[in-house]
């Protein structure tokens, strides 16, 4: 039975909402017990007290909602680069995307990843399978097999079912397995070949533009389709003002609904894209600056429960090319924590308060016992440096693809080692 | 002074910036005779066209104002060449800039991609329409017919009218008739005007004897049918009826009103073949040749930077 003691460190639970300093044993991959006082360094061997110098221990992250790109373009990204990057930024369990090439929506698929997964990537992945078979939108996937083989949730992605008969059997079928559905909330129609939110900036740029309405029409036809069915249900990204109400509605209907924003909507805004810069490309587009203070405030109420850092790889090759024609997305398993960070240093939220939306509120929408510095839990864990500044360099990111938008930001917040069931998978390299 | 390495859009240009531009092209302008306003500012240098969508009016134009300048003029039909077998716009770009061309004329159906596409060549650029983003010396063309016939280029009353949401003419026309401190009225269904479009300190109407009262330059543009991808306007019948440019309308603006249209025009669609061809009120012919003066002015303007 080896122990292992994380001391002196400032311990972020987010299930209490304490920021104490203190120590953590870990013990069979577990934590094993807190401390607070009378820590006896005696009781460890050399090597097995690790003395965080008063930096902050964490449940590590719970990342909703990241795109390996295995099978089909495994040069953007793969097990092994992902896992790279999901332990430097603090991601200890990574909910994949089934929207690859072909797409996840058989079981075989599903095993043929967990597999993949324990070969190569030293984090938890938990696969999702799609929704409707090759994300078309026409026939449902086999929903009950799919969850035997692993799938611990349904979704089509971006592609949103446009026909609502097909969408209301899946997730009438859903309901009965008990299973998690995430939506993409977004009118299919009024969004095709937009990349931009219409409104002057994009009207300057000459860009095809959604109005940011397209949002809540989308979320309130899914809405009464959860309220239908009684499906559980979770928007994989709020971005909108105008969503809002809709979800508060069904809150206080009692729905089984849960939201979830991107890093990218509550940190950037349009005018980010400026003279046609791809790598602010994402899905949906990026929002005026009202839209994202109210995603903000919305999830400093409470309202938006989940920031997840919708990690989408593209390759070089993808995103040079005029702004239509360029591949959306953004890599962010490297960037989810600092960009976060700012929210933080910004006084919006306290560290346990931002580790509820990034771990313990994605652990427990999942069932999972991880999210929480609980005696019992497990020792997913990071250490973490809130407040050491750099310029961010994104060929340094382990990724495969670097198409991130913070580049040459400055940024603010990094990973200094990662334990996922209690081993060391990752320590900052000391200069 | 006009201190750019590229012509990429109106956005990019101070008001000294355009009147230097519109005074370069008036001395080309002057006289309508050809080997007079020849010269060889740009011998030696070598001008290649791409298009990557269809173009007669302004290709034929910057290939005319390139050889009266004395550059070598090359064009390439983009349509037909490699971009076809899958090339990227940046190998393509690159492609070229290895054969040193001076100055580079690029159309594009994508927002944007002359921006890119500068960004990776030496050369100068210049922007001969980008998806619907900026038709840069589309707006100087007619600036200068404007400052001709009315012999300024401020305190005027412009009218644009039609299909300014799929319009890079009337993008770029907004923008400079602004700088130069013109009050701008947009004309037109609403389903045809950009989100937006009433920030970028334009007047808006969907009532034409509104948006032509007492304007001193009424501006058509083309209803452009082949961007049409369902149903933003109900009949070609109806758009004439409430749109379309006719006496009756035109009754409205000041009696001194002239009339302009970018081309190519859709008689009967949104202007009068009567009015189109007025010799007292259109100066649409006027446009045209100016366009050859103005792009004449902008690529001497960018050449002499490369001697």
């Amino acid at each position: 039975m080896t122990q292992t003691l994380l001391h002196n460190a400032r311990l972020i639970d987010p299930e209490s909402g304490t920021d104490t300093l203190g120590a953590l044993v870990i013990e069979d991959g577990r934590i094993a017990e807190i401390l607070t006082e009378n820590i006896k360094l005696s009781d460890f061997p050399a090597g097995k007290a690790i003395d965080c110098r008063g930096k902050c221990v964490a449940p590590g992250i719970v990342d909703i909602g990241v795109k390996i790109c295995e099978p089909g373009e495994r040069h953007k990204e793969s097990f092994r680069s992902a896992g790279r990057a999901a332990v430097r930024g603090g991601a200890t369990t990574i909910v994949i995307r089934p929207d690859t090439d072909p797409t996840i929506d058989t079981p075989e698929m599903v095993r043929f990843q967990i597999e993949r997964a324990e070969d190569d990537a030293p984090v938890n992945v938990l696969p999702m399978a799609a929704l409707t078979k090759g994300r078309a939108g026409r026939e449902m996937t086999e929903i009950g097999f799919l969850t035997d083989a692993g799938a611990v949730a349904f979704t089509d992605c971006d592609a949103v079912v446009t026909d609502t008969k097909v969408l209301s059997r899946a997730l009438t079928y859903a309901a009965g397995l008990g299973a998690l559905v995430i939506g993409h909330p977004q009118e299919p129609v009024l969004s095709h070949g937009a990349c931009m939110t219409s409104g002057q900036y994009a009207s300057q740029l000459g860009l095809p533009a959604v109005s940011p309405l397209a949002e809540r029409m989308g979320l309130e036809r899914d809405l009464a389709l959860v309220e239908a069915t009684g499906v559980r249900w979770h928007a994989d990204q709020i971005t909108t003002a105008a969503a809002l109400p809709a979800l508060r509605r069904a809150r206080a209907a009692g729905l089984p609904v849960t939201a979830g924003t991107s890093i990218h909507h509550l940190t950037l805004n349009e005018f980010d894209v400026a003279d046609y810069r791809t790598f602010f490309k994402v899905k949906p587009p990026l929002r005026a600056e009202e839209d994202r203070l109210a995603i903000l405030t919305a999830l400093v109420d409470g309202e938006i429960d989940i920031v997840c850092s919708m990690h989408t790889p593209q390759d070089e090759e993808s995103k040079r090319l005029p702004f239509e024609e360029a591949a959306s997305g953004a890599v962010g398993l490297e960037t989810l924590l600092p960009a976060a960070l700012q929210l933080v240093h910004g006084g919006y939220l306290d560290l346990p308060e931002l580790f509820a939306k990034l771990s313990l509120n994605p652990a427990r929408l999942l069932g999972l016992d991880c999210g929480r510095l609980t005696p019992g839990a497990p020792a997913d864990l990071i250490l973490f440096d809130p407040d050491v500044p750099y310029v961010l360099d994104r060929w340094s990111l382990a990724s495969k693809s670097k198409n991130t938008p913070y580049d040459l930001r400055r940024m603010q917040g990094r990973v200094l080692a990662t334990w996922v069931g209690g081993t060391q998978v990752y320590a900052e390299e000391r200069k | 002074m006009f201190d750019h390495r590229h012509l990429l859009g109106i956005e990019h240009l101070s008001p000294m910036d355009i009147a230097a531009v519109l005074d370069r092209a008036d001395t080309f302008a002057t006289t309508p005779d050809s080997r007079a306003v020849r010269r060889d500012s740009l011998s030696g240098l070598t001008q290649i066209n791409m298009f990557f969508e269809n173009s007669t009016r302004t290709q034929a134009s910057f290939e005319i104002a390139g050889k009266r300048l004395g550059a070598d003029v090359m064009n390439m039909a983009m349509q037909a060449s490699s971009i076809k077998k899958g090339e990227t716009l940046i190998d393509t770009a690159l492609t070229l800039n290895a054969m040193h061309p001076d100055l580079l004329v690029v159309r594009h159906p994508n927002s944007g991609a002359v921006a890119l596409l500068a960004q990776k060549v030496n050369c100068a650029v210049i922007n001969a329409g980008d998806g619907r983003h900026e038709h840069p010396t589309q707006a100087l063309l007619d600036a200068l017919t404007i400052r001709r016939r009315k012999g300024r280029l401020q305190r005027l009353t412009v009218a644009i009218c039609g299909d300014i949401a799929h319009s890079r003419v009337a993008r770029s026309n907004i923008m400079l008739l602004g700088k130069m401190e013109n009050r701008v009225r947009l004309v037109g269904p609403k389903t045809l005007m950009p989100p937006g479009i009433e920030k970028f300190g334009v007047e808006v109407t969907d009532d034409m004897a509104a948006g032509l009262k007492d304007a001193d330059v009424v501006m058509m543009l083309r209803l452009q049918r082949e961007r049409m991808d369902g149903g933003f306007i109900p009949s070609e019948r109806e758009y004439y009826h409430r749109f379309g440019l006719d006496a009756a309308k035109l009754a409205h603006a000041k009696p001194d009103a002239i009339v302009m249209h970018p081309g190519p025009m859709n008689r009967g669609v949104e202007i009068d073949g009567e009015i189109a061809d007025d010799i007292n009120r259109s100066v649409i012919q006027e446009q045209v040749e100016m366009g050859v003066a103005v792009r004449m002015a902008v690529l001497e303007l960018l050449g002499e930077g490369r001697g």
